[in-house]
């Protein structure tokens, strides 16, 4: 695929573009990226995907954790429901995924930024059609930059003198 | 130490609400040990102290320093800093200090706003002539100094290094006893250690629980819960699962869903995360229809998972966004109305 210039659908990446981090589940999303790599599949470079036993092993922690250190968005895939290799594991994300989407957007994150889809291991053209979905609707949104929220609050702090202190 | 022989101790308030210095006292008759085997330095709360008292003593003078209250203004910070200079052991004692707890709500806004409801639109407020606290102000005897008020509430931790952390809102006076008489037989855990039990809540809880599954949350004056079974069982949200333990289960003895004063358990990054993660488990819902259904009887799930712990939690505090050079807080009611889960 040609290098995509996501500056045209918001003009804050620069010349960046989204990064998504995403969590496949092993028995079937992982083995539709699979799929879609061996069939050369072509679809945007923006998912970086960590490979996860089961959806249902999804902590909010890393979707949190990955926002904060820079990503745009995050997309968790796995089973579709009713076909998970340990029969529950996808409901539980699906509710996990639901309640942190709420969550966050009181924090201020757009609830776009958070998915979740299901793709079987037979399904590769779901999942490149569901990262490229995912990449425009991020890239529409803008990047995140929780650094740039977060840059001014440095821990420790020098010590400010007793006359000139900062109000930050 | 002095030159009694004693250990010297320090006791302070940032931005808190004195109940830690409260339950400083809840020790009761320890009081008069801690008198007894302490060399008292420092406790504006209780005793009539000056800061230049403690500017004059020798840097690490101060064996112990017991700091209560999140930083949150230039003063906090400063009295932080200083506090640091002078303690060989800083203790962060109480959920502010060591976790922002409700002084960190604040984090859900900026200053700008903060200063907007409560000097103009709070319905309380009678201010006529718009008048906003200055950091200086000229008056005719000389210039009057306030100061600065920071757009973020941060822990103690987050501005000075700390040696131990005494979780509660307030501690429970046990863990206070425990941390005085560890300090005066030296037996000190590693430093980073709170000083606590490990466990959850549930650990401590006498209700009876079973498998929970559950349609609809409550608030706590929609039912009158049955005194003996886990109160998520019955609907009400309880922050025991992913609290530490070290209170007793006070408030779900009372009836009262835990509220997660004591923070996380050990070994977790983020309590609020944990919390989504437990409380979605125990959901019976499986289309993000029924989920949704479910989730509305849930108001303010950030408030609830971040009750204490939201200037400690990895995302410290709602989206900056720069506005005219400088950071304001993202209005909340800018981000829409959530969307059904992505179902295909």
């Amino acid at each position: 695929m040609p290098k995509q210039d996501y500056s045209e659908l918001n003009p804050l990446w620069g010349d960046r573009g989204p990064v998504i981090v995403g969590f496949l589940c092993n028995w079937c999303s992982y083995r539709a990226a699979d799929l879609a790599g061996t069939s050369r599949f072509g679809y945007p470079a923006t998912l970086r995907d960590i490979r996860i036993m089961c959806t249902g092993r999804f902590d909010p922690t890393f979707a949190i954790k990955a926002l904060r250190d820079g990503a745009d968005g995050i997309l968790i895939m796995g089973c579709h429901p009713g076909q998970c290799h340990y029969q529950e594991g996808n409901y539980k994300a699906m509710r996990r995924v639901a309640l942190l989407r709420r969550t966050l957007a009181q924090l201020g994150v757009h609830p776009d930024r958070i998915q979740l889809a299901w793709a079987s291991a037979a399904e590769g053209t779901t999942f490149t059609q569901t990262v490229m979905r995912m990449t425009e609707t991020i890239a529409k949104l803008g990047p995140l930059q929780w650094r740039d929220t977060v840059s001014d609050l440095a821990p420790r702090t020098p010590a400010p003198e007793a006359e000139e202190v900062s109000h930050g | 130490m002095a030159e009694n022989g004693k250990p010297k101790l320090a006791l302070y308030w940032a931005a808190s609400c004195g109940g830690c210095e409260i339950s400083v006292l809840a020790i009761h008759e320890k009081i008069l040990d801690v008198a007894e085997a302490f060399d008292i330095v420092f406790w504006p709360c209780v005793m009539d102290f000056k800061v230049s008292d403690v500017e004059a003593l020798e840097d690490g003078e101060i064996d112990v320093c017991l700091f209560n209250g999140a930083i949150r203004t230039d003063e906090n910070a400063h009295m932080a800093h200083l506090l640091r200079r002078k303690s060989k052991v800083m203790v962060a004692y109480g959920s502010c200090a060591m976790e922002g707890c409700m002084p960190g709500l604040a984090n859900f806004y900026d200053r700008e706003r903060i200063m907007q409801f409560v000097y103009h639109d709070s319905p309380s407020t009678d201010n006529p002539d718009g008048v906003e606290p200055q950091t200086r102000t000229e008056v005719p005897e000389g210039e009057l100094t306030l100061p600065g008020f920071w757009n973020t509430v941060r822990t103690l931790d987050q501005i000075v290094p700390v040696e131990y952390f005494i979780p509660g809102c307030p501690p429970e006076a046990k863990w206070t006893e425990a941390a005085i008489n560890a300090i005066i037989s030296g037996e000190l855990p590693p430093p980073g250690s709170v000083i606590g039990m490990d466990v959850t809540v549930c650990d401590e809880c006498p209700r009876e629980r079973s498998e929970k599954k559950i349609t609809r949350f409550y608030r706590p004056y929609e039912i009158i819960p049955d005194p003996d079974i886990c109160l998520l069982d019955q609907g009400l949200f309880c922050a025991g699962i992913a609290t530490r333990a070290g209170c007793g289960a006070l408030c779900p003895q009372v009836n009262m869903g835990c509220r997660g004063c004591y923070g996380p358990n050990e070994g977790v990054v983020d309590g609020g995360a944990r919390l989504i993660s437990a409380i979605a488990s125990v959901i019976d819902a499986k289309t993000p229809e029924e989920i949704d259904a479910v989730l509305d009887t849930l108001p303010d799930p950030a408030g609830y998972f971040y009750r204490f712990t939201l200037a400690r939690s990895l995302m410290e505090r709602t989206r900056l966004e720069r506005q005219n050079g400088h950071k304001v807080a993202r209005p909340l009611e800018e981000v829409p109305r959530l969307d059904p889960a992505l179902k295909e």
